[in-house]
């Protein structure tokens, strides 16, 4: 074979192995571009103001969505107030008090592992745990302390990267001046990582609102046209709602608008509360490359 | 607009607001808080251990009565769940074959799908066509699994029913395919960040030598790469299989063993209606009586689950660690 028909097959090879590669990414962006699609085909028809604010009548089969609404933003800033102490906590000792060694890599390995954990067998430790054995009962309290848990991880990360991005020489500063280490990672530290913390304890919030199997095992109500007044109460969630209207509903085609809202709503909160986070982030950021 | 100088200026000047009075101020009280402080963290640095300590003493102490009363042995090998009859059965077979058969099935669309898809990203794509992707495998990644199986419920269900004329869509194949979904932008992200991670003297010697730039892929990136793209498809396992919702509203949740006689062999059978582990967990989890027999089971379920995402994300954990160590040495 000469030299340029080697070239022209090894041309050839290349084109059919990229194009390949671009058919995969491209299919991926179709299938992104159709899932925005159905839903908002689906649900553009029942959105309304009305929707958002009324309360469910008829078993679910008219009406709104305003107690899976409320529900949904009360459990998951529930679970936002406890996971965040808790993820600044443990993110702090991790990156200002902690030596490495192995302590440090327990910890980090426990963080890992943590969330990888799938999130129904959180639900079935918040069952066990708060529900019966703590005596919560199916609740808001006991939901909210399920998906804290579950959100730790990524709230602890969030933190940590928060802190890192502060630069070392704060530290240094305030160490030299003789404050002492909680002088200086309170006052010096703690005030520019704040925004980059708020960006974690969001997208913790996003992902606790929009998960469900947790929230079944440990306090969701299936149709409850109430808003609760008490953490000890049961409460309707977005995606719980979402489920039920889909799948255990008696009249599942009469629902089905309903449920297309449900889910329009639903993702839309959470674009929401991601786009937010990233925006706060990438101010945080350009902030930081000045300093 | 201000001029990006003042800008500086400004930012810095929020230092400003700390004194050097407060900042240093010395006393037995804040003596005393930085010592408090420093063992308030350490408890609260160690509380993640306490935690999974926890899930794993809680899942063992609530499954123990029914891994006494019935045994492993049973979960594992036995073939029906019948958890409420006079003469209940425990046998979780089934359910761990379909989670396996769910999640290979799964796999099989997402790795191709995702690790091509990482390739165009991290070698292919001019830098514009990147920040558009980004962005996108992002945007998967928020998607609600619920708002998935939805989507694989009323959109999914009726086309996999009509392409292998079923009556029924909700089998083993929906819920792997908007599976493959759910886990696509675990495989993407972390094969990127390992393709990303191969240094780039590697691909310029390659280029220097005359290579491709589909060679320099194929031969330098993919293998340097390879224990980052197995670890992407380990996470992406333990993703898919403790994946809950979807399933749950796209494999029909049937009980029974799904598996079919093909020429005198017996072989999965993608065609049937499934029921997970998660899913079982999720729909006798919410009404089922506290400290029974059957809830401990439920627990035991849980437990093999743990176990199972436990290994795999302990294996993908590994494999991650030696990429990186790799990558370093060089």
């Amino acid at each position: 074979m000469t030299n340029t028909a080697i070239l022209r097959k090894k041309q050839i090879k290349q084109n059919i192995w990229i194009s390949i590669s671009y058919t995969f990414a491209l299919i991926t962006v179709i299938t992104l571009c159709l899932l925005f699609y159905w839903i908002l085909r689906g649900g553009a028809e029942v959105i309304s103001w009305s929707f958002i604010t009324q309360m469910p009548q008829q078993n679910m089969t008219a009406g709104g969505i305003w107690p899976a609404i409320v529900g949904t933003v009360y459990v998951s800033v529930l679970t936002i107030t406890i996971s965040v102490p808790l993820g600044i906590g443990a993110a702090i000792y991790l990156n200002e008090y902690a030596k490495q060694g192995r302590l440090v890599r327990m910890i980090r390995l426990a963080i890992r592992n943590l969330s990888g954990v799938p999130s129904i067998v959180y639900g079935l430790f918040g069952l066990g745990l708060f529900a019966a054995t703590l005596g919560f009962g199916r609740s808001l309290l006991a939901a909210a302390l399920t998906l804290s848990i579950m959100v730790l991880p990524w709230v602890i990360t969030g933190a940590e990267e928060a802190l890192k991005s502060v630069p070392r020489k704060f530290r240094e500063g305030g160490l030299a001046l003789g404050a002492t280490k909680w002088q200086t990672i309170r006052q010096l530290v703690l005030p520019p990582a704040i925004p980059g913390m708020a960006t974690g304890a969001i997208l913790g919030l996003a992902r606790a609102a929009g998960e469900t199997a947790p929230i079944i095992l440990t306090g969701a109500a299936y149709y409850l046209p109430i808003i609760p007044h008490d953490i000890k109460e049961q409460f309707m969630a977005l995606p719980y709602h979402l489920y039920i209207l889909v799948t255990q509903h008696s009249e599942t085609a009469t629902v089905r608008p309903i449920a297309f809202g449900t889910a329009l709503v639903l993702i839309a909160l959470v674009i929401l509360l991601n786009s937010f986070a990233i925006m706060i982030r990438n101010h945080f950021r350009k902030k930081n490359e000045l300093l | 607009m201000r001029p990006p100088g003042l800008k500086v200026v400004n930012d810095i000047g929020q230092l400003n607001n700390v004194s050097k009075k407060k900042l240093t101020q010395k006393s037995f009280v804040t003596n005393i808080n930085d010592y408090l402080m420093e063992k308030v963290f350490l408890l609260l640095g160690t509380f993640a251990i306490f935690i999974l300590a926890l899930i794993v003493g809680f899942l063992f102490r609530e499954g123990m009565d029914a891994l006494r009363e019935v045994g492993i042995g049973e979960f594992l090998i036995h073939q029906s769940w019948y958890p409420s009859s006079s003469d209940p059965r425990y046998g979780a077979l089934p359910f761990i074959i379909s989670s396996i058969m769910v999640t290979v099935g799964a796999l099989t669309l997402a790795v191709p799908w995702g690790i091509f898809t990482a390739i165009f990203i991290a070698e292919i794509a001019p830098k514009r066509l990147k920040e558009i992707l980004k962005p996108v495998v992002e945007v998967f990644a928020i998607f609600p699994s619920v708002v998935l199986g939805f989507i694989a419920l009323v959109v999914l269900s009726p086309m996999v029913a009509n392409v292998f004329n079923l009556s029924n869509g909700l089998t083993a194949i929906t819920a792997s395919i908007i599976l493959s979904v759910m886990a696509l932008p675990t495989i993407i992200s972390i094969a990127e960040d390992s393709l990303n991670s191969v240094p780039s003297d590697f691909k310029e010697a390659a280029y220097a030598l005359g290579a491709t730039k589909w060679e320099v892929v194929k031969d330098i990136s993919l293998p340097a790469a390879k224990s980052g793209i197995i670890a992407a498809v380990m996470l992406g396992f333990g993703r898919a299989v403790g994946e809950t919702m979807t399933v749950l509203m796209a494999a029909g949740n049937a009980i029974d063993m799904p598996i079919r006689e093909f020429l005198g062999v017996t072989i999965p059978d993608f065609l049937t209606s499934v029921r997970t582990l998660t899913a079982n967990i999720a729909i006798e989890g919410s009404d089922v009586a506290w400290g029974s027999l059957h809830y401990s089971a439920l627990f035991v379920v849980g437990i093999i689950l743990f176990v199972i995402t436990f290994v795999v994300n302990l294996i993908a954990d590994i494999l991650i660690n030696r990429q990186r160590g790799a990558m370093r040495n060089d």
